[in-house]
């Protein structure tokens, strides 16, 4: 269809000369967010949907009318080429040329250096890199842009962009990518601002007032997606050899024309409403673009259309994709939106849903199989359950091995017999390189890979994997991932974000939204209470959130029976973000423990007792770090107080039953009770009731202290 | 015969890519590249027609594996096998006759020979079932071979091997002149069908007769127009056929016309259906039992018609015409397109966050090219040769596609 509308929006330009459209295909994305897959096998081959992420480009530039693409290569270059020479190179209507550099580390470099080999001359050209999906028709494009061209000679760049609204919760994308927050004059389509990694929790981005005064309205987004399909005319590869210092096309080269103002060069945007253009970034948007493509928003490019020579596919029922010989046991359950590539053969009771199966693959009986991507010549033995995993080519599952959600098996790995690979795992058989550069934009260092690949291969015979990291008969590395990266690992990987993280998230949205607006939670009473005191507002609030941040911590750690150091660890986290004393955490602690007694049912107060009793000598532990010295100890009681008077009044009249309780486990020293008491002796009346109340049992520990002595 | 083959791979890539599609274009381009392979396929001396079918099944099997949505490929290849079986039995019965003229006068042991082709002529004549067709296409080549008689029959005074060699030549240059007249013919059919359809729509339509039709077809257009220009007045109304919406472009030619024309929604059919005296619509595809593959929403609109008992009266040029039937396991009876024609993507984007939502994708869209239409929904049909019940179809079929064609695939063991 795109390809009839092209030809005839062609012949609307007839009074220039014929230039043939040009594209540079970037077949690298200088990340290293596909590793330990990368290491192996560039980027662009790796397949989706069991055709490789390039072929999807290049079918869809050569639908659009481009006639000569450049495809630049760094990592991996060899086997980027070869496979380009297979299929693509020898096409009459359609040239692919192969640049290749090995000592390009970021598409700024790449640029330079195609600007050097001077294949581009004058005129537009499509900038794309090799791993994007789409079938967008790009005419139209096109001629916006001849057109402001022809009008103003310093827009030198469309960018296409698409509708896509990030989720509430994670501040991301579908695509997992970072929300985008773009300002785009209405009327031009001008691109004024472009900000891509701004912080989710701080939610605020400041504009220069300059636009407002040079344009009469300006429209604010971050409901857009950046596709990463750029028309560029010939300045922006002069751009990027004038200011050698531009890496990365978005942050420096956008940011900077944006920014800098050079020379008054500007961006436009183009924006696509129903055709699709997505490009895969991570290994979130690896799951999503598949999916999309296996419910056919990216038709014609999909599975049973040849578009590539792919093999030839037929589509089912509720979306089940077959292509030919494969052997399906009768009982296999093949659930919907299901790939399965020639030759694969299925066993008996297996289940599959919402899954590829690449080609060759042999899966046995009794498996469970549910959002994996299983490439090509995969062996699954019987009885393994996988969820959301990705296996690479020749990856091995002995029986009843386990994988859990987000997991990444690379090229050749052998899972032991009946092991469970821990979710978000990374398992290579190259070890993981010893912590090279933090710059974590550039992927260096794939060439002197290589080596240790032909190491691996050649050194090592089965004997040396005798004492896998992953089972018996195991082959492989699981690659260790680091604190931080630790808490990014559910952002883009191919398991959807586990529930509990989103209920976590979720609650963190709403209290930021709560900040100085109703409060209808147990605080609200407080608010009330202490609007009198002088209290700085803003401490107060930061001491509230802290304190219902801890409260949540600490009670999914009792739902989910965490380990008491792991709470621990959370909570430090916590006091540092929030830069609290000791003693707020023992007291929040303290705070939550209560509430939880309070919280599980009671019917009587001796029943309360009990709870708190249960509840103390379980989570009793958690204190002790915080619990250092007699005035945290202090600070505990006032708070156990504080509690009493306000929102757990149950607690009143049995105040010193707990503090004797408290006591008991060692919790609160006499000494504290002690100091505690004596502090309270100058203060008023009102403050002293629990003192009074406890008068004997301070009567009993002074004369039990006078005894010791 | 690299020139073809980047022919055939070229049009191989097209229907891939979908980048032809229509059933009157592939069948015409479909059509167009057999000819040029025949041309240029290079004959050997003995079972030319065998070797001619050979190649042309071979491409066939990859044309129709292209792209098994559009039938009239197949259906095509289908037809020009047909006629070079044709054109060789017709060669075959003319040389028998000039043979048996040699047998009378030389008194030969070529018998035994004579008697085989004469069986296996008969054979194909009662494989055939008889019809008027048949019996008109038969004639002109008869006439052809009794022509080319005496041509053989005047060098059969040398020697018994040349004379056999020299016949040979010249039948086999013979077989691909008329294979390729034919095909010509076939073609120019083609290219003329809407033409030769629009002819007969006066004695379809009557005046002040109210028509309804879903989305658009070429043969609809030219046959509404064609009843308009003899003067017919008569009313239009056009359901719109979501999601391409083609209804919408037919409309507004019919008005440039100068036709009545009410447009309305796909699902205002069965409301309109009273008012209306007859359907007429077109196809993608007429299969051998008399059903129909159509553009979407038609089997809605042929039971809204039965349902009133208006006429549906569907329009297909014979190269739309497939021997198959719709539960066999090579026709694909349908093509799901993107769903983007139905649905914005970015506008639901949220409901496809596959990264919070837990479980499958919720929501499905589908958005099929096709409807099934049965044959006893469908009254009447008309082609390029006239008005046809739906049961006839399979006597057309054996008109026009011999038996031996019907699957495309080759056995991989032979």
């Amino acid at each position: 269809m795109g390809a009839k509308k092209g030809g005839k929006l062609d012949d609307g330009v007839d009074d220039m000369p014929h230039v043939p459209l040009k594209a540079i295909l970037l077949a690298d994305s200088f990340t290293t967010k596909f590793r330990p897959i990368t290491l192996e096998c560039p980027k662009v081959l790796l397949p989706i949907v069991n055709t490789p992420m390039i072929d999807y480009t290049l079918a869809w530039l050569e639908s659009a009318d481009v006639e000569e693409v450049f495809v630049f290569c760094s990592s991996h270059s060899k086997q980027i080429i070869d496979y380009l020479k297979s299929k693509w190179v020898s096409k009459s209507t359609f040239s692919v040329t192969p640049i290749e550099s090995l000592n390009c580390i970021s598409a700024g470099d790449a640029l330079r250096f195609v600007y050097e080999k001077t294949v581009i001359n004058g005129g537009d050209f499509v900038l794309i890199s090799g791993d994007t999906v789409s079938n967008m028709v790009l005419t139209e494009a096109l001629q916006e842009h001849k057109e402001r061209r022809q009008k103003d000679k310093n827009a030198v760049m469309t960018m296409v962009i698409k509708q896509s609204k990030p989720s509430q919760i994670t501040g991301q994308t579908r695509l997992g990518t970072d929300e985008l927050f773009m300002a785009i004059n209405p009327a031009t389509k001008q691109l004024l601002y472009y900000d891509e990694n701004s912080d989710n929790l701080k939610r605020n981005l400041t504009l220069d007032k300059t636009f407002l005064a040079e344009s009469p309205s300006i429209s604010l987004h971050n409901d857009k997606q950046d596709c990463y399909i750029d028309i560029c005319s010939f300045e922006v590869l002069s751009l990027f050899t004038d200011n050698f210092d531009y890496q990365h096309l978005r942050r420096h080269f956008v940011k900077g024309l944006l920014v800098d103002d050079i020379m008054g060069y500007k961006i436009f945007t183009h924006e696509i409403h129903s055709d699709y253009a997505a490009r895969i970034d991570n290994f979130r948007s690896y799951d999503s673009i598949s999916k999309d493509i296996i419910q056919r928003w990216t038709y014609p490019f999909v599975p049973d259309v040849q578009f590539s020579m792919n093999n030839p596919t037929n589509l089912g029922r509720r979306g089940i994709y077959q292509a030919s010989d494969i052997s399906l046991s009768r009982s296999a359950e093949i659930g919907p939106f299901t790939y399965i590539g020639k030759g694969s053969s299925i066993g008996g009771n297996t289940v599959i849903s919402n899954s590829v199966i690449g080609d060759g693959c042999k899966i046995g009986g009794n498996c469970f199989i549910d959002g994996c991507y299983i490439w090509n010549n995969v062996t699954i033995e019987d009885g393994c359950n996988l969820k959301q995993a990705i296996l690479c080519d020749g990856a091995v599952m002995r029986s009843r091995s386990v994988l859990e959600p987000g997991v990444v098996l690379s090229f050749n790995v052998v899972v032991g017999q009946e092991f469970v690979v821990p979710a978000y795992s990374k398992v290579s058989l190259l070890p993981q390189p010893v912590e090279e550069d933090s710059d974590e934009e550039l992927e260096y260092a794939d060439n002197n890979n290589s080596g240790i690949i032909h190491a691996i291969e050649n050194g090592n015979s089965s004997s040396e994997w005798e004492s896998s990291e992953i089972g018996v008969g195991g082959r492989g590395f699981i690659w260790s991932i680091s604190e931080v990266d630790q808490e990014e690992e559910w952002r883009h990987s191919v398991a959807p974000i586990p529930e509990s993280k989103l209920i976590e998230l979720a609650q963190m949205a709403l209290e930021n939204l709560e900040i100085g607006t109703e409060d209808n939670n147990v605080f609200a009473t407080m608010d009330e209470q202490e609007s009198g005191n002088e209290s700085d507002d803003e401490t107060r609030d930061e001491a509230q959130i802290f304190e219902k941040e801890i409260e949540a911590t600490f009670l999914r750690g009792v739902h989910e029976n965490v380990k008491e150091d792991h709470i621990i660890l959370e909570v430090n986290s916590l006091r540092l973000s929030y830069n609290v004393a000791l003693e707020t955490c023992a007291s929040a602690l303290f705070y939550s423990m209560m509430k939880l007694a309070l919280d599980t049912p009671h019917n009587s107060a001796a029943v309360l007792v009990k709870n708190v009793k249960d509840v103390v000598s379980r989570w009793g532990k958690l204190l002790k770090p915080y619990v250092q010295g007699v005035d945290d100890e202090i600070e505990v009681i006032m708070k156990f107080e504080e509690i009493c008077v306000e929102d757990g009044k149950e607690f009143a009249p049995l105040f010193v039953q707990i503090l004797h309780l408290l006591y008991d486990i060692d919790i609160i020293q006499e000494e504290a009770i002690l100091n505690w008491a004596n502090e309270k002796e100058g203060a008023d009346e009102a403050d002293k009731v629990f003192v009074k109340q406890a008068e004997k049992f301070i009567q009993w520990l002074n004369e039990a202290s006078e005894e010791e002595d | 015969m690299p020139d073809t083959h980047a022919l055939v791979n070229d049009f191989l890539n097209k229907l891939k890519k979908r980048k032809i599609e229509g059933s009157k274009a592939t069948a015409k381009l479909t059509a167009e590249l057999l000819r040029s392979v025949i041309s240029q396929q290079r004959l050997p001396h003995t079972n030319q027609a065998g070797a001619l079918i050979h190649a042309i099944k071979a491409i066939g099997e990859q044309l129709t594996a292209a792209n098994s949505v559009e039938v009239a490929v197949g259906n095509i290849v289908r037809r020009v096998l047909h006629i070079i079986r044709e054109e060789d039995v017709s060669l075959t019965t003319a040389s028998i006759g000039g043979l048996s003229l040699q047998g009378l006068s030389d008194d030969e042991e070529d018998n035994p020979l004579v008697s085989a082709a004469a069986a296996a002529a008969a054979a194909r004549t009662t494989l055939r079932p008889p019809s008027l067709q048949t019996l008109l296409e038969d004639m002109p080549p008869h006439s052809a071979a009794a022509a080319a008689i005496p041509h053989s029959s005047s060098s059969a005074g040398d020697s018994e091997d040349k004379t056999k060699s020299t016949d040979k030549n010249s039948r086999s240059r013979k077989l691909k002149h008329n294979v390729i007249e034919t095909v010509n013919e076939l073609i120019q059919e083609i290219a003329t069908c809407h033409e030769q359809i629009a002819e007969q729509a006066v004695e379809h339509i009557h005046q002040n007769e109210v028509i309804l039709t879903l989305g658009s077809s070429g043969t609809v257009i030219k046959f509404l127009c064609a009843a308009k220009e003899k003067k017919r007045s008569f009313r239009v109304f056009v359901a719109e056929g979501a999601p391409r919406y083609q209804g919408h472009t037919l409309a507004k030619e019919l008005v440039s016309r100068g036709l009545q024309t009410t447009v309305i929604t796909d699902s205002a059919v069965f409301a309109m259906i009273s008012r209306v005296n007859m359907v007429i619509v077109g196809a993608h595809a007429v299969m051998a039992n008399g059903g129909v593959i159509a553009p979407v929403g038609l089997n809605m609109v042929a039971l809204a018609a039965q349902r009133h008992a208006v006429p549906f009266v569907v329009l297909a040029g014979i190269h739309k015409l497939c021997p198959l039937y719709p539960h066999n396991p090579e026709v694909l009876l349908n093509e799901l397109k993107s769903p983007s024609e139905l649905l914005d993507f970015g506008e639901l984007s949220d409901c496809m966050d596959f990264s919070t939502g837990t479980g499958p994708p919720l929501l499905h869209v589908a958005n099929p090219a096709f409807d099934y239409v049965p044959p006893k929904l469908v009254s009447l049909f008309i082609t390029d040769t006239g008005g046809h019940n739906p049961s006839y179809m399979y006597r057309l079929i054996a008109d026009y596609y011999s038996a031996d064609d019907l699957v495309l695939q080759q056995r991989p063991t032979c």
